[in-house]
């Protein structure tokens, strides 16, 4: 594959503002080419490879959970000697009821779990369901855990990897996504909303 | 507000795979059995209606720079004011409350391990209290996107 013709500044350039979410228009990678001035065909060949390479690892619609719904998520984390970290890591990722399953260092003595995963659903019921599925499914009983229920959303947006430092010239894609970024506090469902959120629908 | 059986598709289908193309959205219509201006529309609506964070891509955290999941211990009274200044820093791209005694969990991501470091730094002096941080050692998870269950809400957006 030819490598498409853009500087290194350029393809910083399109990181950026293709982080913030493609125009919704007819032409969007035309759109694009012509904020970092190069070809459609460039930004399209660029995309494509970066995909490839898995630098992209999904190119396509970002959906917000709680909109759809989805108003309960748990992260949970266990704590599991070393060497079944990539046994159990990959049993827990194939469930579809996980939606991020990661390994991570632990801080003893005040943080012992080295895998988390994330658990999306309708209802802090319906998360503690499929996680008991799951620990039934991978015979996980003795294994340490917690569950970390969220109950406020502070800030959400898509990450950024390009700092605004590194490339003066990205700025207006930088304003762009900042704009993108749901910003202050969104509570959704403390504690005590979930318990009545529960009790509203009986089940 | 519904969803369209349209709408509801597009989430199922273009989670991943949208194509690179000169006219993408005519490449979907085709697939989906619909015209260039009606997904164009249906995806404008879903942006409308808050389902849709955006359309394009999911970076590897790897390969794409460097970030970490971070995490500080707070009284509940501050939390509002601790998480408001952590918000604050442009690295942040994710803010939650949970319920633990570390109770506020944020994502920083730069475009290099020494500026994700660095960021730390500003940000435990910032808010007062000491940041734990836990870089990702290895995913489990090949990111397909998420599997929505329509038939309990019916396509309902809340």
């Amino acid at each position: 594959m030819n490598i498409p013709m853009m500087t290194t500044a350029q393809m910083q350039h399109l990181k950026v503002l293709v982080q913030s979410g493609l125009p919704i228009a007819e032409r969007p990678y035309l759109a694009l080419a012509e904020r970092v001035g190069v070809t459609e065909a460039a930004v399209i060949r660029m995309l494509d490879l970066w995909h490839q390479e898995g630098l992209i690892k999904r190119f396509g619609l970002v959906v917000k959970h709680r909109a759809l719904g989805y108003r309960a998520n748990a992260m949970v984390v266990w704590d599991i000697p070393d060497a079944d970290v990539p046994v159990v890591g990959e049993k827990l990722a194939s469930s579809a009821a996980v939606t991020l399953c990661y390994q991570r260092p632990r801080q003893l003595p005040k943080w012992p779990y080295n895998l988390f995963c994330m658990i999306h659903g309708r209802s802090r019921e319906s998360v503690l369901a499929q996680l008991a599925r799951l620990v039934e499914q991978h015979q996980l009983h003795s294994i340490p855990k917690d569950v970390l229920f969220s109950y406020k959303e502070f800030k959400q947006c898509g990450a950024r990897y390009v700092s605004e430092l590194s490339d003066p010239s990205a700025v207006t894609g930088v304003l762009a996504s900042k704009k993108k970024c749901d910003l202050g506090l969104v509570a959704y469902s403390g504690p005590k909303a979930v318990a009545k959120d529960i009790s509203l629908r009986g089940h | 507000m519904e969803l369209s059986s349209l709408e509801m598709r597009l989430i199922d289908t273009y989670q991943r795979g949208f194509p690179f193309c000169e006219k993408p959205f005519a490449a979907v219509g085709e697939l989906m059995g619909a015209s260039e201006q009606e997904v164009i529309e249906a995806v404008l609506h879903l942006q409308e209606v808050g389902v849709l964070s955006r359309l394009g891509p999911v970076f590897d955290h790897k390969k794409a720079g460097a970030s970490t999941l971070a995490a500080v211990a707070v009284p509940e009274s501050d939390i509002d004011a601790v998480a408001a200044t952590i918000s604050q820093f442009p690295e942040v791209n994710h803010n939650y409350a949970r319920e633990h005694e570390y109770n506020i969990w944020f994502v920083v991501t730069t475009s290099d391990q020494e500026q994700l470091e660095a960021t730390l730094d500003r940000i435990e002096i910032a808010c007062g209290y000491p940041v734990m941080s836990l870089p990702m050692i290895h995913s489990f998870h090949i990111d397909l996107g998420f599997q929505v269950d329509w038939s309990h809400a019916h396509g309902r957006v809340e």
